[in-house]
């Protein structure tokens, strides 16, 4: 009954802001960068719904961008994520010895940083910026991705019909990829969702410290942070962004846990 | 048990070890001559050949790496480039703001949320429960540095009941160093407390079922200390792990909800020195926030024994 709730609520807000994310990308009600300085802090009303920012551009379109922006940070940033850290871990599962030694001990090494923190400092070595944040933040989750992947090889590769798959002649390569990866197809999927939202919460985090994408482009982080020195006069500015996040952070967190409860029946019950 | 003691503890230390590397290499992929990135723009040729030879610049990098190593073993983390201060004393005052608040959080939010995870648990599929998982589901979807503006606005600007900026410490007046805090600590333990609750409500679930439970029931003890004596223990040890895991994050984390407070943290330091491209404190933050992470999670595995001694079993 709530996992089919769960399940709902999330698909609706991760949806609806998907389709905005990609309405936006092609229409927004106004140009999001276009400035309008007669109509500075302008409230909310029927020309602009969400109102104005402090250069009179028009907020909802600005979210609209954002969405955008923010969306597809996250979603190349999950992408990149699994792809690096599903071809690692098979690697630091298949083979023996020093590589994969080395591969586990730098992965055990990452995940000894808090995770933010470790994103943060990879931006100083790539750069600020769009690209910064995709790099930064996928090599902070790879480790999470390797680990999964390496158990569920380690415990696949010795079963018997792996092994059997060996002895009909299949090349280790087929046995792998058709045989073993499947196994940590749940798992991933369930983290990956999770995913997503920690890397739009990090985005939009990076972007209001001033490490992620630069201003004019819109995203949420960036516009709560150039919406906070006037949340006395202009409320929504602070307002509208962080309901933003929020939503897309429940959304993930519900889709999160259906998923789970579907793809793990251990957990289905509780 | 000793044996669970010292593995443990041998662990760490290699873990500790690879750290300590990875930040290495970390310092060395910055773009640029380590040497004119821990003197900064200022400094001239012969201070960079003195440093140079001091660091062994030009020497293979293993034999960089120890003389690096050895330089932060007898605690010296360098001078910030910014300030001129010793980095070492600067990073632990910092560290001693952010933990302050860090503790603090965590603490209220385990006193509120572990009974209230467990309650749910107990009380599974009622009104309650339905409520309680809402809201914690609810709760740990609002990001912390946005719920502290709002916090800001409300309590600070509107209502005037705290100061909107700055911090003291806590040598001089307790209630005015707490005035500071407080906004912070209550957003952070809001957040804390939405994780907290699904943990404890799920492990606590976990345990219900178990026969030793309907035994206990079976023999007529009370309710409550069933709940208390028999299932909290065994449901209380994942929650353990997962509060290790939160301190740490949150002792190097919380840089945003540190910088709409404005308070002098660790996690402020950092990014500022990011900023100023003041390498010296950069390195020091991620050492020590770092090796803080790795040691919590240390505590707990030693702790861990004590509600579940199976562990301990090869």
């Amino acid at each position: 009954m709530i996992n089919k709730a769960n399940l709902f609520a999330g698909a609706a807000l991760t949806g609806g802001l998907l389709a905005a994310a990609i309405l936006g990308a092609f229409w927004t009600p106004y140009n999001p960068l276009q400035l309008d300085m007669l109509n500075r802090l302008g409230v909310p009303s029927s020309a602009n719904w969400l109102g104005t920012d402090e250069f009179g551009r028009d907020v909802l379109s600005r979210l609209m961008a954002g969405a955008t922006a923010s969306l597809s940070i996250a979603a190349i940033t999950v992408a990149l994520a699994i792809v690096s850290g599903t071809f690692l871990g098979m690697l630091a599962g298949v083979t023996r010895g020093w590589a994969a030694r080395g591969i586990s001990a730098v992965s055990d090494a990452l995940l000894a940083f808090p995770g933010i923190l470790l994103a943060l400092t990879l931006i100083v070595i790539v750069g600020a910026g769009r690209n910064g944040i995709v790099i930064a933040l996928a090599i902070a989750y790879m480790p999470g991705v390797m680990r999964i992947v390496r158990s569920s090889v380690l415990s696949a590769r010795e079963r018997e019909y792996v092994e059997a798959s060996r002895v009909i002649g299949n090349s280790e390569l087929y046995t792998m990829l058709v045989h073993v990866l499947p196994n940590c197809l749940a798992p991933i999927t369930v983290l990956g969702t999770s995913m997503f939202g920690w890397a739009i919460l990090s985005e939009s985090a990076l972007s209001f410290l001033g490490l992620g994408v630069p201003p004019p482009a819109p995203t949420w982080g960036n516009m709560l942070a150039s919406g906070q020195p006037f949340f006395e006069q202009a409320l929504w500015l602070s307002l509208a962004p962080g309901i933003c996040i929020s939503v897309a952070l429940l959304g993930t967190n519900l889709l999160g846990d259906a998923l789970r409860d579907r793809l793990d029946p251990r957990m289905a019950a509780i | 048990m000793f044996r669970y003691f010292l593995r443990r503890t041998l662990m760490t230390g290699i873990t500790l070890s690879l750290v300590g590397i990875t930040v290495f290499f970390i310092m060395r992929l910055i773009p640029g001559d380590p040497a004119s990135l821990m003197l900064g723009e200022s400094a001239t040729d012969e201070q960079l050949q003195i440093l140079r030879g001091r660091w062994g610049l030009d020497q293979p990098l293993p034999v960089q790496f120890g003389y690096w190593l050895a330089s932060l073993l007898s605690g010296d983390f360098g001078v910030s480039t910014r300030t001129g201060q010793d980095v070492l004393p600067l990073i632990l005052d910092r560290f001693g703001v952010t933990a302050t608040i860090v503790v603090l959080a965590v603490a209220i939010a385990v006193a509120i949320a572990v009974p209230a995870g467990m309650i749910a648990a107990w009380r599974q599929n009622s009104l309650t429960d339905v409520v309680a998982i809402s809201l914690a589901t609810l709760l740990l979807s609002i990001p912390s540095f946005w719920l502290g503006l709002i916090m800001l606005l409300v309590f600070g600007l509107k209502l005037g009941w705290v100061p909107v900026l700055g911090f003291v410490g806590f040598d001089g007046d307790i209630l005015r160093a707490l005035s500071f805090i407080i906004l912070p600590v209550v957003t952070l333990a809001l957040i804390e407390i939405g994780v907290l609750i699904r943990m404890a409500r799920a492990s606590t679930i976990e345990v219900l079922r178990l026969e030793y439970v309907t035994h206990a029931r079976a023999k007529g003890i009370p309710e409550w200390k069933v709940l208390v004596r028999h299932v909290f223990p065994n449901a209380f040890a994942p929650t353990l792990t997962l509060i290790g895991l939160m301190l740490g994050n949150l002792l190097g984390g919380i840089a945003v909800l540190e910088t709409v407070f404005t308070l002098p943290g660790i996690g402020k330091l950092l990014v500022e020195s990011i900023f100023a491209r003041d390498y010296p404190v950069v390195q020091g933050c991620l050492l020590l926030t770092a090796t803080v992470f790795v040691l919590i999670n240390l505590v707990v595995d030693l702790l861990y024994p004590v509600f579940d001694p199976r562990v301990t079993v090869e």
